[in-house]
């Protein structure tokens, strides 16, 4: 624990997620806003999804922890759907800015294309839901501690990592496969990321 | 203790009147004020402009619409162009002022996290009397809106005791006022700051140097606050400075009460900016009668530095021409006032300003600045550091409100852009603020916590 596990799961979370970043969004200020602003719609889409289950979760029986984990599925499910589904209302916002920019520029071109936007909305979404899942156990880890000494892995840190770096790069991913199936109108791309985004996240 | 809150006091007092009559005062060009000061020092600015306008080229309505919308337009004669350019050079601007305001957030948040001095209840302002220790929970909520009253009440009344000051043209009484505050900020202050810092680091350190390294930096604070310095450095003391303040206002103001202030004060802010009655319109169309350039007070400029000086009535004025990177007095008083954005830059050009200035001039060519008020700086500061401090989710609260507020910044350039006229800065980022802290910490947090300790990710 201390300080070489907080150092070594950030960079092995963080990685490859703030060096795109760095590397192709913070040289130009529309992606860094195109960057805040997908974080923000990704935090509305928590924020309903967390109400939902707060709300299951105090109008059921709080002893029963079956029926608690269940309730957590439950919710985890509703945060995926949510989740694409402001995936989507980012992309038509996103798609009307383009035309906005496009009729005020100069030469009739937008200074930012529609494929760097789903690049970088799926980024955003990624940092931002890396940053939350991982933030607090990484905080966590510098303080003083066992891992699993209640039994649980003491690989906990370590694979916490690892799957938000999974995680903040699929979220990229999904992002460009998004915004592409949604412009050609290819249903069955848009119901492959849900999919996997679901079987992602119950894995 | 209470030698410290008077002098805290005196030092809000100015801090608090000014922020809300500086704000005013500066003659933001853009309209995007969030304080009531700002809104009016907006609309002082582009009336400003607007007069001015005809001597200048062309250039000049378009600047004048630049200015209203606040950002920072190039002057451009076109009005599409214009447009554009509002737009592109908007995201540029937009960027300019996301890293300050998350310097300011970062050093907050990081003093916060470390230094337990700023955490601990060590007594009450002044303008915040009724305590929250109370047994019932309607008692403590009744108690905060007192305060919440009190304080809003304190800050209008030097708002307006400000304008008078204007009006009646007691230009020294404001600016010994602006140099007393700051001079107070920048040394006893960091003192007291740096104290707490050592002691939690556990460093020791002894009196000289200690004298050495405060009188430096505070000496080296006021000179480019208030006269001229490299921009940068500028704009570093003027983050520094907004972040001690936001810590005096995150230690001293008592829970609820700095909830329901921040709620109150962006409420205030609308009103102001958008009531035609307000004392910060009174003061902008003062300024705008005198032809001059309202108090720059405390503004983060993020190119050019305005002139605070009162005295410079004529060409230059207008826009931050001056190369003099003066921040002069008004600086200070920004503390509390809301911020406007100015779009100083629209403005300034003034072709026909041929002072020595060629190269500011030519930096203004290349590159607007953006104004913001140190008002909003402290604010979102307060915010955001509140929530570090007090939530209980930990950094989850304290990045959501983090984006909040720069999302709200982001959505009143932009509202700017489309109404081109004078916006406050400080409501639509200190709701959505408001809104992501108690939601995120309520009901985001346990959610989070449960599906991390069963490794579920979303």
């Amino acid at each position: 624990m201390g300080a070489a596990v907080f150092f070594g799961c950030a960079a092995i979370a963080f990685g490859p997620g703030l060096a795109l970043a760095l590397l192709t969004v913070a040289a130009e200020p529309l992606r860094v806003i195109v960057l805040v602003a997908g974080a923000f719609f990704w935090l509305v889409s928590l924020l309903l999804a967390s109400l939902i289950w707060f709300i299951s979760v105090h109008l059921s029986d709080r002893d029963d922890a079956k029926q608690q984990y269940r309730l957590l599925i439950f919710g985890a499910a509703v945060s995926v759907l949510l989740q694409e589904l402001f995936r989507f209302a980012y992309f038509k916002l996103l798609k009307k800015a383009d035309e906005g920019l496009a009729t005020i520029s100069e030469d009739g071109r937008s200074p930012i294309s529609l494929r760097q936007m789903a690049y970088v909305s799926g980024l955003s979404f990624g940092i931002i839901s890396g940053v939350f899942s991982v933030i607090n156990i990484l905080a966590d880890s510098i303080g003083p501690g066992i891992v699993g000494i209640h039994g649980d892995s003491p690989y906990y840190f370590i694979t916490s990592a690892f799957l938000t770096m999974a995680l903040v790069l699929l979220h990229t991913f999904w992002g460009v496969i998004f915004f592409d199936a949604c412009e050609r109108r290819r249903y069955w791309c848009l119901a492959l990321v849900v999919a996997t985004h679901l079987l992602t996240s119950g894995l | 203790m209470i030698t410290f809150m008077n002098n805290s006091d005196s030092e809000e007092e100015p801090c608090n009147e000014r922020t809300s009559l500086m704000s005013a005062e500066s003659p933001p060009v853009p309209s995007y004020q969030d304080g009531p000061q700002a809104s009016e020092a907006g609309e002082a600015q582009a009336h400003r402009k607007r007069r001015t306008g005809g001597s200048r080229s062309p250039n000049t309505v378009a600047d004048r619409e630049m200015s209203d919308s606040g950002v920072p337009v190039r002057e451009s004669a076109l009005e599409n162009e214009e447009e554009e350019l509002t737009l592109k050079y908007g995201a540029k601007h937009v960027i300019m002022l996301f890293v300050p305001v998350t310097l300011c957030m970062i050093v907050v948040v990081a003093t916060i996290k470390s230094v337990r001095f700023y955490t601990e209840k060590n007594g009450q302002l002044i303008y915040t009397p009724f305590s929250e220790d109370t047994p019932s929970v309607g008692q403590r909520l009744l108690n905060s809106v007192l305060n919440t009253i009190i304080m809003i009440s304190v800050i209008v009344v030097m708002t307006v005791f400000l304008v008078l000051l204007y009006k009646y043209r007691c230009y020294k009484f404001i600016h010994g006022w602006l140099i007393l505050s700051s001079l107070m900020l920048l040394f006893l202050f960091t003192y007291i700051y740096l104290g707490e810092v050592l002691k939690t680091y556990n460093v020791a350190m002894d009196y000289p140097t200690l004298f050495l390294v405060i009188w430096n930096f505070g000496a080296v604070g006021m000179i480019c606050i208030h006269w001229k310095g490299p921009l940068q450095l500028q704009q570093a003391y003027l983050i520094m400075i907004s972040a001690l303040m936001a810590l005096v206002f995150i230690k001293y103001l008592p829970e609820w009460s700095a909830w329901v202030i921040l709620g109150a004060i962006s409420i205030y802010d609308l009103m102001a900016v958008l009531c035609p009655k307000g004392p910060l319109r009174m003061l902008v169309e003062t300024a705008q009668e005198r032809n001059e350039p309202i108090f720059p007070a405390l503004i983060y400029s993020s190119a050019m530095m305005w002139t605070v000086g009162m005295a410079k009535p004529d060409t230059t004025t207008r826009g931050p021409s001056q190369q003099t990177w003066d921040a002069a007095e008004a600086g200070r008083e920004n503390h509390r006032s809301s911020s406007h954005t100015d779009s100083q830059m629209s403005e300034t050009r003034s072709p026909a300003s041929t002072r020595p200035i060629t190269s500011s001039e030519e930096l203004e060519e290349e590159e607007r600045g953006v104004k913001l008020g140190l008002g909003d700086f402290i604010f979102y500061s307060v915010l955001v550091g509140k929530a570090a401090a007090t939530a209980s989710g930990d950094w989850n609260t304290t990045l959501a409100c983090f984006v909040a507020i720069l999302i709200g910044l982001c959505l009143t350039l932009l509202l700017l852009a489309v109404f081109k006229k004078a916006l406050p800065a400080l409501p639509i980022s200190i709701t959505f603020g408001l809104v992501f802290y108690f939601s995120t910490d309520n009901l985001v947090r346990p959610f989070m916590d449960t599906l991390a300790s069963h490794q579920l990710y979303i």
